[in-house]
């Protein structure tokens, strides 16, 4: 049955939640650290789990699948809802901070993922 | 008018069956739009993009301002949007999460501690010259719930916490429409590099959208390393960074 998947989805979704709550609480700066990461470990992981004893029911993972699909438009409608008027009239200065902090990331992305490559082919050999 | 009222009052009722319904003809429309261009630019860009105009002329919320799109707000939120974003682990694979596990830490804290100095010297260089004012631009240009939590722990005025969160905001913006067009170069094409993406720009949105429109296979690696960014900004920039800058200037 689908609503199984979507069920697990939801629980692996709550556990994750209230850990990171509680992580957050923990580090003393209370919302929310992690916690969708650490549902997303949970997910992968009993798939794993499942997937190597029983394999996963289709239509379990069906259920699953489907919000899996949902995320794009997902994206578009919170694209939609952002504040772009406050973004782009509040200055030059959150303009400019943003985009050029931004910018020196992007740079910095593939000599990190080289080095990374680098580090995985001297562990491995 | 009886006609319009009925509409009126059937369709702010259903704000959420609306969103379904707009969401699903502008993807429509933007595939048909992308397939006119030769597909250069993928339809999920092209709809993102025109969500962004629509946004622009709504108000602070965006479009769903609007009563008639209020639904938008609703599928568009934290909730299907952390939802939506668990599910796509679906798709990851264990043994490449475990690979890319070290580099995607190491890359959250570059990312946070760049983006910190680079965004606060911006502000430093345009006349922001205090510590709290360094700090809480430097914050801000993390993400745009890194920025407002700092202003506040360390006694920010408004309108720098203001700043602060439109610098997110336009950085959120500037990776959802840039990484399309930047994926090749920097070779965001694998898991491994998609892991350090996230961790190195670290706005869970802007990553999740900016990755969709890039190759959705993508997205789970990206997306697991973006929701551990602003935890580690809101835990560093109020204290060690903000402490480190009151010394500096």
């Amino acid at each position: 049955m689908k609503i199984y998947g979507v069920a697990f989805l939801a629980a692996c979704y709550l556990i994750g939640q209230v850990i990171g709550k509680y992580i957050g609480i923990g580090l003393g700066i209370g919302g929310n650290v992690g916690g969708v990461g650490i549902a997303m470990i949970l997910l992968v992981m009993s798939n794993d789990r499942f997937y190597k004893k029983t394999s996963l029911h289709v239509e379990t993972q069906a259920g699953v699948l489907f919000w899996s699909s949902m995320y794009i438009p997902v994206m578009v409608a919170m694209s939609s809802i952002l504040n772009v008027k406050v973004a782009l009239s509040n200055g030059w200065v959150a303009i400019f901070s943003g985009i050029i902090a931004t910018s020196c990331c992007y740079l910095l992305i593939p000599l990190i993922s080289k080095w990374s490559q680098l580090n995985l082919k001297e562990s491995t050999e | 008018m009886i006609g319009v009222d009925v509409l009126d009052e059937v369709f702010i009722k259903n704000g959420l069956i609306v969103a379904f319904l707009t969401v699903g003809l502008m993807l429509f429309l933007a595939d048909w739009i992308s397939k006119i261009f030769n597909k250069r630019v993928p339809g999920v860009a092209i709809a993102i993009l025109v969500a962004l105009v629509m946004a622009y002329f709504g108000g602070d919320k965006g479009i769903s301002n609007h009563s008639f799109f209020s639904g938008m707000a609703l599928l568009g939120g934290a909730m299907f949007r952390d939802f939506t974003i668990v599910a796509t682990a679906m798709g990851a694979n264990l043994s490449e999460l475990r690979k890319t596990g070290v580099p995607g830490i190491i890359s959250l804290f570059i990312g946070v501690t760049v983006t910190f100095f680079v965004g606060g010297s911006i502000g430093y260089a345009m006349g922001y010259t205090d510590a709290v004012s360094f700090a809480t631009i430097g914050a801000g240009a993390c993400t745009y719930i890194v920025g407002p939590i700092t202003g506040a722990a360390i006694g920010a005025s408004s309108d720098l916490i203001a700043i602060s969160i439109a610098a997110g905001v336009v950085k959120t913006i500037f990776v959802t429409i840039i990484t399309p067009l930047v994926a090749k170069k920097i070779e965001l094409d694998n898991p491994c590099t998609a892991m350090i993406f996230g961790g190195m720009i670290g706005t869970t949105s802007g990553v999740a959208a900016g990755l969709a429109a890039t190759d959705p296979k993508l997205v789970p690696y990206g997306a697991l390393t973006a929701t551990f960014y602003t935890g580690i900004g809101v835990l560093l920039c109020p204290s060690v960074f903000y402490l480190l800058m009151v010394y500096l200037l």
